[in-house]
């Protein structure tokens, strides 16, 4: 479980700041005017109700609508102070630094070894000795190593739902992310398997930069520090998760928070 | 149903049918006969019914066209699913399935009037009409299959795939690489399987192009034979229910059985590929 902060932690050094984010897919804008700081080394969630652009500004964190035709974005991401939308930023790197969990486990079809090593080698490591002490540190680190260390060369689909998205977190930190960002992680999961996730962000927490997409109320207020309630692709309020959820300054969140609406 | 089971119930009759007309050459001048590698169905002294020179000869004009047609069908095939933009594809797509649809006389032609003089004077030979030159007119054939298969495959490798890939600092070409075409290695194998298959029961282009010698060699420069080219040429004038009659349903009968089993490999290929996908 993760204490909560007091409001006095919001002077955290800042990892990620956006300024004015508008972002559109073609005609469409999904962001208006989206600003937010999120703190290193410390959790922050991304609530509100579907459709809302929680999804899509995680995605601007490290580029990933990039792929996606036609998107366009505006305003200002800061990594570490500097801009990660400039020209000269090697969005390989920033995606090195930058690591990402889906909202269903997306292994390859390949044995649990080489889905953890796949980003090792996408960065020229080949050396066998080298790899097989990332892997079994990515998932010591998972807290999956015990369950899966006598099946490193089988299929990665052969894992249950939890393992392959343990997995996944595995594959992810392997390249030893600064940032994790995780799109509802433990949606598709199973109660026993959702709690075994919270804990690993626990875990994970002080050591990574964590941002994490929620449905659930109840996972952000137990596993992060500060929460940020999105509506219809604005910020409606952002603040440690403490304040949010038990002296929410807006109405809107205040009735989202309770269930009232969304 | 009904129409469905129709075309079992059609199947199952052309090969009984081929095993009726077929039956008394196995019996009679006994099925070894068929083993020999001498091709000699018309002769005022001995007749000679040895399948070796059309064996060789379909697999020989098979196995370069597939070779040729490979890289082609398949890296078309990663272009047009990954990298071709909207745009593109819209061009490309209808070509292909254009070319799928030239008749094969038309491609006879071309083969005859471009591809042959090429091979001809390319290779310093005294005859443009090989094998190689088959195998060149039956790739363009089999291209347009192992295309759209293929592609077909990429495509429907998960897109969550290739955003894996993407977040862990994968480049466009190291996810295709590492990720998408081996993921859809299945698919584009029953691509390639149904494009040999289209390739080996391809007749009227290569009875144009390939000079028809019934000769042993696996040297592509040399004259082929094919089994769907000897079938053609002689089923004419044979007389009916002659020995030579009976042989030429050997043949069909050993064709069908080879493109059955390449169709019948090909889809349950892709049937797993499915079911895992």
């Amino acid at each position: 479980m993760v204490t909560q902060p007091t409001t006095d932690e919001m002077a955290f050094p800042m990892k990620v700041v956006a300024k004015d984010v508008n972002f559109y897919y073609g005609a469409t804008q999904a962001l208006f005017d989206v600003s937010l700081d999120i703190m290193s080394q410390r959790v922050t969630a991304l609530i509100g109700p579907s459709g809302c652009g929680k999804s899509t500004f995680l995605r601007t964190l490290n580029r990933m609508n990039d792929i996606i035709d036609g998107a366009r974005i505006e305003g200002t991401i800061t990594l570490d102070g500097r801009e990660i939308y400039d020209n000269s930023v090697d969005v390989v790197e920033l995606r090195r630094r930058v690591g990402m969990v889906f909202q269903k486990s997306n292994p390859f079809p390949k044995s649990v070894f080489d889905n953890v090593a796949y980003g090792a080698r996408i960065f020229g490591i080949k050396d066998r000795a080298q790899l097989t002490e990332i892997v079994e540190r990515s998932l010591t680190r998972a807290g999956l190593w015990d369950e899966v260390k006598d099946r490193l060369n089988h299929s990665a689909l052969g894992l249950s739902g939890g393992q392959q998205q343990r997995m996944c977190i595995a594959r992810a930190l392997a390249v030893d992310p600064e940032i994790l960002l995780m799109d509802e992680p433990a949606s598709a999961l199973d109660p026993r398997s959702t709690a075994r996730i919270e804990d690993l962000i626990g875990e994970l927490r002080g050591n990574y930069t964590i941002v994490i997409v929620t449905h659930n109320m109840q996972q952000a207020a137990r596993v992060s520090d500060f929460t940020a309630f999105f509506c219809d692709g604005k910020i409606v309020e952002f603040g440690s998760t403490e304040h949010i959820f038990t002296n929410p300054a807006q109405k809107q969140t205040e009735d989202y928070i309770t269930g009232r609406f969304g | 149903m009904g129409a469905s089971s129709m075309s079992i119930v059609v199947v199952a009759l052309i090969f009984l049918f081929l095993f009726r007309e077929s039956a008394p050459f196995v019996r009679d001048p006994g099925i070894s006969s068929l083993a020999g590698s001498r091709w000699v169905p018309v002769s005022f002294t001995k007749q000679l019914f040895g399948i070796g020179p059309l064996v060789t000869g379909s697999a020989l004009v098979t196995l370069l066209a597939t070779l040729v047609a490979l890289p082609f069908g398949v890296c078309s095939a990663i272009y047009i699913a990954e990298f071709a933009g909207p745009f593109e594809r819209e061009i490309l797509k209808p070509f292909i399935e254009l070319l799928a649809a030239i008749p094969s006389v038309v491609l006879g032609f071309f083969g005859l009037a471009i591809v042959a003089p090429l091979v001809k004077s390319g290779f310093g030979l005294s005859s443009g009409l090989t094998a190689l030159t088959g195998a060149l007119v039956l790739a363009l054939m089999a291209i347009p299959t192992i295309i759209s298969i293929s592609e077909d495959a990429i495509r429907n490798v998960p897109r969550s795939y290739r955003e894996a890939s993407i977040a862990l600092g994968a480049s466009e070409v190291q996810t295709v690489m590492r990720v998408t075409t081996p993921a859809a290695l299945s698919g584009i194998f029953a691509a390639v399987t149904l494009g040999m298959g289209r390739v080996i029961g391809e007749t009227m282009a290569v009875l144009m192009v390939t000079g028809n010698a019934a000769i042993m060699s696996l040297s592509p420069f040399d004259p082929a034979r094919t089994m769907t080219a000897t079938i053609a040429a002689e089923m004419g004038e044979v007389t009916y229910g002659s020995e030579h009659y009976q042989a030429l349903f050997c043949v069909g009968l050993i064709l069908l059985s080879a493109t059955f089993a390449l169709n019948l490999a090909a889809q349950r290929v892709l049937a797993r590929h499915t079911r895992n996908g």
